[in-house]
């Protein structure tokens, strides 16, 4: 089966398309799609069950029932095909318990806990073997795009940052990367330290959730315990750092929106401790855990040949041998200048996948401590761009009520300069005009490539902004990861995956 | 209509070019004196030759394997761009993935634009392809328009562009010819319209606020 068969969600579509065809919404459904209608003996539909009776009630009769079985009548070997809508479970069990035919049909999501939130996984099993399976996706779909073209170039920061929400840093990294090369600026070095920064300890943030989630869906809870308070000590940073534990909008077109605060080193210097203490935890209970390799090892496989036909990037690409790593091969915001090593492993599975995520952490670490240093390099500099008409005024400062005004600034535009009250006024409700043009920005998100393209058509706000979500794109290999593989492994699958559906669906 | 007429419709006729009028979007509202400027807006500017750095070498290279291909090109901002006519696409993605001094094995991503303004091509899809062989990027654009928005699919050569094309299908409402099962990912499956296109309204509602009314953000002066 050639990888395009694979990705079709559908089967038995024709080739040519139309815009009727396309629009067929049954199209989806494995289940609808088999039913054509000359062979289904519709028993009267449930619409018809439930009738208002005298007193105005909804009832149900209950010796129609709410299951429905259809069978085709036919002398052919095919299995039987049945459609089950709602009804007790057990009933439908016990009409299944003299047949030997067991091919069913489930959707796993897309309230699964182990879906990494709203997936749906369409699931075709035969006992507990997979034989197909098609993610669906849409459900946390949010028109971040269209409305980022209705807000200003800085206001698009706060809905960015939305999408892939495990790791948020990121989405604004590349969206000021994007902005700042249609502007045609460069961002002060010290804002390119704390950029990176951010992002190493996002990326750390993010590992820890994909390691400590993947470990919980296959039994161990400890690690994601323990994932989770590591990562508790990240978002404490970044709450010291910019007010918000999520959703920074941290980093804006031209630099960054405020510096470390006045004790902001001496916690880094705790985090970083922090880390090296209880990094090798994770290491000491998942390594050579018999349960690891045992559902791990050989789960999932994509070999090089697949992640390439597949497009696949990041650890799941990393995990075949291949160290394509965008910070060592294309460079931005100074990665060329830190030391760090690319991660790879030999064994194309979900424990290579696991164990890519574990070192990248250490090699994260590295870097955060090079930052550290660089901090107190450049201690005093700007962190935004000196261009007046496109930083924001006010020397932002974090006050004890997590609000950022500067009152030195307040006080000059409110009782000084009216002048620069308008300036700040207009900057602030007009924002800033950007030339027009196209561009395509990538960075090395935790996940994968992770793209941004901004058309600009000269005014105040984006005339298009695309996002390309690496979970997005990996999603698509599900089905060649599962399909002849067991039930059990569909969650250690999508796990090695770590998609985050904020980001998918966007 | 097909794809070579309206690329000579968008590069050659100005008149269709979108223009920016006045200072705040040249409603009434714009009261800042400067209502009566009109100015066109030039998206996608065409380079000459020398392109600069690999830029000539990629571009003989695909022009050598496939002749008919019109030299139409930009490196705005240090990204080269070739533009496509639509019945071409397959033939230039498959050269280029397949050309070993090419080389792009992957296609990262792609995109469509809707430019209302821009008439006879108002569809463009964009691809984001990448060289990890030779780390390079390149940007393919084809345009096509309301009338006829099908654009042949390159799941063929990069099968890893199924879902990219359903995502523009639908938010766009492009055709992609040839692609498998062309359905709706992101939106409900029986949803009307294509939200990702401009002349699909925003929604929302006014919102009062201690007395005054906020309009929503389609409707806010946009400058």
């Amino acid at each position: 089966m050639s990888p395009r068969d694979e990705l079709d969600p559908v089967e038995g579509t024709e080739e040519t398309v139309d815009i009727s065809v396309a629009e067929d919404s049954e199209l989806s459904s494995p289940c609808a799609e088999s039913q054509g209608p000359e062979d289904a003996e519709v028993v009267d539909g449930v619409s018809d069950d439930y009738a208002e009776d005298d007193t105005g009630e909804v009832a149900q009769d209950d010796d129609k029932g709410a299951v429905v079985f259809e069978e085709e009548l036919t002398d052919k070997p095919e299995p039987t095909e049945y459609l089950i809508i709602g009804g007790d479970f057990d009933d439908v069990v016990a009409a299944q318990q003299n047949r030997s035919d067991e091919v069913i049909v489930i959707n796993m999501g897309p309230q699964h806990p182990s879906t990494h939130g709203v997936l749906r996984l369409e699931v075709e099993l035969d006992g507990e073997s997979v034989l197909s399976i098609r993610p669906g996706i849409g459900f946390l779909h949010s028109g971040i795009e269209k409305s980022m073209e209705y807000r200003t170039w800085a206001q698009g920061v706060t809905y960015i940052t939305r999408m892939d929400y495990v790791a948020p840093i990121f989405n604004e990294v590349v969206y000021c990367l994007a902005v700042e090369k249609l502007l045609g600026i460069d961002v002060p070095e010290r804002a390119n330290v704390l950029r990176v920064l951010t992002m190493e300890l996002g990326r750390i943030a993010n590992h820890l959730v994909a390691v400590g989630t993947g470990g919980m869906e296959i039994g161990a809870l400890t690690v994601m315990t323990i994932g989770f308070r590591e990562r508790e000590m990240i978002l404490d940073f970044f709450e010291a750092l910019c007010g918000t534990r999520m959703n920074h909008a941290y980093i804006r077109p031209g630099g960054v929106s405020i510096d470390l605060p006045d004790n902001g080193l001496a916690r880094l210097r705790t985090v970083i401790e922090w880390f090296h203490k209880h990094l090798p935890e994770y290491a000491g209970f998942c390594n050579e855990n018999p349960i690891f390799h045992a559902r791990m090892r050989d789960v999932a496989t994509m070999s090089f040949p697949q992640a390439m036909a597949m497009g696949v990037t990041g650890p799941p690409l990393r995990a075949t041998g291949y160290p394509w790593d965008l910070r060592k091969k294309q460079p931005y915001c100074g990665y060329e200048t830190y030391d760090f090593d690319v991660i790879t492993w030999d064994t194309c599975d979900a424990y290579g996948r696991f164990r890519v995520r574990l070192s990248e952490m250490w090699e994260s670490l590295k870097i955060v401590e090079q930052c550290y240093k660089r901090l107190e390099e450049t201690a005093g500099q700007p962190i935004m761009s000196t261009d007046p008409k496109i930083g924001m005024p006010g020397d932002l400062s974090l006050g004890p009520d997590g609000q950022g005004n500067s009152f030195t600034h307040v006080k000059k535009v409110m009782g000084q300069s009216m002048e620069s009250l308008i300036h700040h006024f207009k900057l602030v409700t007009e924002g800033f005009k950007v030339p027009p043009g196209q561009v395509y920005a990538t960075i090395e998100s935790p996940k994968g490539e992770l793209g941004c393209h901004i058309v600009s058509d000269g005014g105040a706000r984006p005339f298009r902004v695309h996002m390309r979500d690496p979970g997005f794109h990996h999603l698509q290999s599900v089905p060649l990861l599962c399909e002849g593989g067991m039930m059990s492994d569909i969650v250690v699958a999508v796990a090695s995956l770590d998609p985050v559906l904020g980001g998918v669906d966007r | 209509m097909t794809a070579s007429d309206a690329l000579e419709l968008a590069t050659d006729a100005p008149t269709i070019q979108p223009v920016r009028k006045g200072m705040w979007g040249g409603g009434p509202g714009d009261v800042s004196g400067f209502g009566g400027i009109s100015r066109p807006i030039q998206y996608n500017s065409r380079a000459t030759r020398p392109y600069g750095g690999w830029f000539d070498e990629v571009i003989d290279q695909v022009l050598g394997l496939v002749p008919d291909l019109p030299e139409e090109v930009s490196t705005d901002r240090g990204e080269l761009t070739i533009y496509v006519p639509k019945d071409l696409i397959l033939e230039v993605v498959r050269a280029t993935r397949d050309d070993a001094a090419l080389r792009f094995e992957t296609c990262t991503s792609v995109c469509a634009v809707h430019y209302p303004d821009d008439l006879g091509a108002e569809l463009h899809v964009v691809y984001a392809l990448l060289s990890m062989t030779h780390n390079r990027r390149i940007r393919l654009e084809v345009v096509t328009s309301d009338e006829d928005p099908v654009v042949p699919s390159v799941g063929s050569v990069y099968p890893h562009t199924d879902w990219h094309e359903r995502e523009i299908w639908d938010m766009f409402g492009v055709i992609f010819e040839g692609h498998s099962s062309l359905t709706r990912i992101l939106m409900p499956d029986d949803w009307d319209g294509h939200p990702g296109r401009k002349d699909y309204p925003l929604g929302g509602i006014t919102m009062k606020f201690k007395g005054a009314e906020v309009p929503p953000p389609d409707e806010r002066r946009s400058y």
